[in-house]
């Protein structure tokens, strides 16, 4: 079977039409702040379809390749696409693009929290915000469940770190510390 | 509440940002149970305000940490905090990239994906679980987070609107 390739030809491309690191940083800015509920959908607009900065093939590949690397997907494709068109610079500018905005909205939000979060208006539709945010991510789970392989293996450690943390509320850097082990070198062994 | 501990809690927030696999979801339960239930630096209906208001505003969902770390110490709180929440998965993906992993299937990276994969799911579980103990008080509530899973299930929905739909349901007293 043939070697898969990287996503992107990280190398720092000379062909490539001139993307700065101000390029990176605007475009990232402006896909950070373009739309409510998800960062990954306006990142495919303007990347693939308005700029055409990426392949729909290479968006796809990074993507996976963010997922699959701690930290937030968007964040790890900033660096990442960052650094092929501007090496370091790049990377740094695309990701200050992506956090920038938000961060700031972030500070504002939390001012305004200190002087309005305490009515009882804005408690009540904070809760009512709440309830959906954890079936946000009840569902983030379940949908990233249904790639979960049909043997018992897989299933048994998703149970154990579920049981640990969700359950027993036990520390997550000592549940993943004494579970990952076991979870790499049994998938190691299933390899064979 | 007690005065927080800033170097300590940027520390706990880096180490955790390593496990964060596919997002801030798989961390989230540690998060709150280190400034809420150990330190008892906020409570758990800020922490979870904090988590509604990042999934409802623009940008990444992870940037959640810059207001939590607001909520505990102010500017230096929201840097602090989200520093060490993006500083060590860019670094690592940095390293990665710099590398020029033109092979990052390799039987060992296949294993630690196949291992901790799972346990990722596992732990954004919890997560969806914790935040639903902590804003379902009543049954109202817990119906309501049901039926955000089955919608986000079932359709593609952009869940912005279900947010604003659950922040009318609190408004006018469903919730």
């Amino acid at each position: 079977m043939p070697l898969p390739q990287p996503p992107i030809d990280n190398t720092p491309d000379t062909d490539a039409p001139n993307i700065g690191p101000l390029d990176l940083f605007l475009a990232f800015s402006q896909l950070a702040m373009s739309g409510f509920g998800g960062v990954l959908p306006w990142a495919h607009r303007t990347l693939v379809e308005k700029k055409g900065w990426l392949t729909q093939r290479e968006f796809v590949d990074t993507l996976a390749l963010g997922q699959l690397l701690p930290g937030p997907n968007i964040g790890n494709m900033a660096v990442m696409i960052g650094y092929r068109f501007a090496g370091y610079t790049g990377a740094a500018a695309a990701f200050t693009g992506l956090v920038a905005g938000p961060f700031l909205l972030m500070i504002a939000a939390g001012l305004a929290y200190q002087t309005y979060g305490a009515l009882p208006l804005v408690q009540q539709a904070l809760s009512g915000m709440s309830a959906v945010a954890a079936g946000l991510v009840l569902a983030t789970g379940l949908k990233m469940s249904r790639s979960l392989k049909r043997h018992w293996r897989p299933w048994l450690f998703t149970a154990l770190a579920l049981t640990g943390v969700g359950a027993l509320r036990w520390p997550l850097l000592a549940v993943v510390g004494a579970l990952a082990p076991f979870a790499i070198a049994a998938a190691w062994r299933e390899q064979d | 509440m007690d005065r927080v501990d800033l170097p300590a809690l940027a520390l706990h927030f880096a180490l955790l940002s390593l496990m964060a696999i596919g997002g801030v979801s798989a961390i989230l339960p540690d998060m709150q149970r280190y400034v809420v239930e150990v330190n008892h630096w906020i409570s758990g209906k800020q922490f979870a305000d904090a988590y509604a208001f990042g999934q409802a505003a623009p940008g990444p969902n992870m940037m959640f940490v810059t207001l939590l770390g607001w909520q505990l110490a102010g500017w230096a709180g929201a840097i602090a905090a989200t520093l060490a929440i993006v500083g060590p998965p860019i670094l690592l993906t940095l390293g990665v990239t710099r590398l020029n992993a033109r092979n990052p299937d390799t039987p060992l990276g296949r294993a630690i994906r196949g291992g901790l994969g799972p346990i990722a799911i596992g732990l954004t579980l919890s997560s969806g679980w914790i935040l639903a103990r902590s804003s379902d008080h009543d049954w109202p509530a817990g119906a309501l987070t049901l039926l955000t899973v089955a919608l986000m299930l079932r359709t593609r929905l952009n869940p912005v609107w279900l947010i604003l739909a659950g922040a009318i349901a609190g408004m006018t007293g469903i919730i």
